[in-house]
């Protein structure tokens, strides 16, 4: 048992075999959130990693659990935050799959394209707040410069910068706004301008490369094991994407790459998200211009009710796999409700890929594993 | 591998499980001291269900289940849900951490969440709640005074 008063014992008390203890976070400015990590360090080299969490631990099982199905979307944007939409979509998905309801074609590219925007801001978020920890600043405001224009384009779409909440069972919430495909085309010649700054900027650095090169190393086996999904695993060569195992809305009509890379270390992760952002805007300009037209939201009933049984639905999300589990007992509520988050299994990976390293890597190994804190607390 | 291979397979090893088909996936039943040794089988060749990418618990009242989404990343279109009763006053069940290193993360969360204890796990203790919560939040009967939430 690991009790709180070892947590503020005497640092300088080094102990018989030379330990120290170092507590990053719950304030660290690189953790982007609550994280609390025990490091126990033996000079600089880390000898163990314990995550303490709970810090905005809010119950969104439990709570779902009195929420109808209508009500319980509106929770899942404040989990990953940052892919609100995405979740948005899984938890729509599991209710109309459970339910049967037809979605409408505008509704499903519709939905497409605004997940791929959200998958671009996050990655682009990422992308800027990783290179700030590892002391680059000007790439923070080049990526916001591009995250800016697709919030811009979520305000007018549903309202909303970040917990957007505008995907429902059955499809839309409203129609998209009449200047949402010049806004997106716009954003796509923007990006593909400007997106080679970036590459300019980080990718091709020397000390970027330096720092990042042969740190945090995950092997494919262990990848597996872990159960890592989403950039981490793909950074060591594990096939995990959904959007191809098991592709849902539009994602089946679609031309795009997997993104794999073998090197398993943090500079793979990197590649592949930055590759990845470019695969999405190969998807957003396959269907941009052909956005059906049509209702933006199927016949649903006014009181949603699934059938007694149990029901999973899988997305791919920015950081990985989201897996919705209810289990329903035929009522207007669920049962049980389980998010498997792709943040929760990364970290579990933390202490392994860390272990034996320097704590200065530890900005590098834990920056590309894209923690979002309320995705792992729930 | 077919559903019906499988589950031949499946009893060949484990003559007592039961099968539900109802769902989308194919579910296994068995009994919570029969689940290392087939999940064992099941990681193992051929079946190689590697990936275990969901572990919970579910309260029914009368007892929990603890349920597991397996698939392997060789063969993606196979997903087998394995599912185990155990006593609601006193449950107990092997880990499978050392089949699957992400159950060590996700069964501490069953444990501080449900009160499931996993016998010969590395490092059982709670992960989110503070050390001196009393109660199993997720179970039905858990009634908080402050935070009501009315089932």
């Amino acid at each position: 048992m690991y009790n709180q008063t070892e947590i503020i014992k005497d640092t300088t008390d080094l102990g018989p075999e030379g330990e120290l203890i170092v507590n990053m976070g719950p304030q660290h400015p690189a953790t982007h959130g609550v994280l609390h990590l025990v490091v126990t360090l033996n000079g600089e080299t880390i000898k163990k990693i314990e995550p303490h969490l709970g810090y905005i631990h809010r119950s969104i099982e439990k709570m779902c659990e009195s929420l109808t199905y209508r009500q319980f979307i509106y929770v899942t944007s404040r989990m990953d935050y940052l892919s609100s939409h995405i979740n948005n979509t899984a938890c729509a998905l599991l209710v109309e799959k459970g339910m049967q309801i037809e979605v409408p074609e505008r509704a499903k590219v519709v939905r497409t394209i605004l997940n791929e925007l959200t998958r671009i801001a996050s990655h682009e978020l990422w992308i800027g707040a990783m290179a700030m920890d590892l002391g680059a600043f000007t790439p923070f405001f080049y990526a916001f410069r591009e995250r800016e224009m697709i919030t811009d384009i979520m305000e007018d779409t549903c309202g909303a910068r970040l917990t957007m909440n505008y995907i429902v069972p059955g499809g839309l919430m409203y129609d998209i706004h009449p200047e949402f495909q010049t806004k997106v085309k716009a954003f796509i010649k923007q990006f593909k301008e400007k997106v080679t700054e970036y590459e300019d900027l980080v990718t091709g650095n020397v000390i970027f490369q330096s720092r990042t090169k042969g740190v945090g190393i995950l092997t494919a086996s262990d990848a597996i094991s872990y159960g890592c999904t989403g950039p981490v695993a793909r950074g060591s060569g594990v096939n995990c994407d959904i959007r191809k195992i098991a592709p849902y809305d539009a994602y089946d009509r679609v031309e795009f790459d997997e993104i794999i890379e073998t090197a398993g270390d943090s500079f793979a992760r990197y590649m592949v998200r930055v590759k990845e952002m470019n695969q999405s805007i190969r998807i957003i300009e396959q269907l941009i211009d052909n956005i059906p037209e049509g209702d933006f939201v199927g016949k649903t009933k006014n009181v949603l009710k699934l059938a007694k049984g149990e029901f999973y639905q899988r997305v791919e999300t920015a950081r990985g796999e989201l897996g919705v589990y209810i289990v329903s007992e035929g009522g207007t509520t669920p049962h049980r409700i389980k998010f498997r988050s792709p943040g929760f299994s990364n970290l579990s990976v933390l202490n392994h890929i860390a272990k034996g390293s320097k704590i200065g890597d530890l900005m590098a190994t834990m920056g590309t594993l894209d923690l979002v804190i309320p995705d792992i607390d729930r | 591998m077919t559903n019906l291979a499988i589950k031949e397979y499946i009893t060949a090893h484990a003559p007592e499980a039961t099968y539900d088909e109802t769902g989308e996936w194919l579910t296994i039943m068995v009994e919570s001291n029969h689940l290392k040794p087939l999940a064992a089988v099941l990681h193992g060749q051929p079946m190689q269900l590697d990936f275990l990418f969901c572990l919970t618990c579910v309260d029914y009242k009368t007892h929990l289940t603890m349920v597991y989404h397996l698939t392997s990343t060789s063969n993606r279109n196979i997903n087998i849900v394995l599912k185990a009763n155990v006593d609601r006053a006193d449950p107990i069940i092997e880990t499978v951490s050392d089949l699957w290193r992400t159950a060590e993360f996700l069964e501490r969360e069953v444990f501080e969440m449900f009160g499931v204890d996993f016998l010969h796990h590395p490092d059982l203790r709670k992960l989110i709640l503070e050390e001196d919560f009393k109660g199993y939040p997720l179970r039905k009967d858990f009634e908080d005074p402050i935070n009501m939430i009315k089932l």
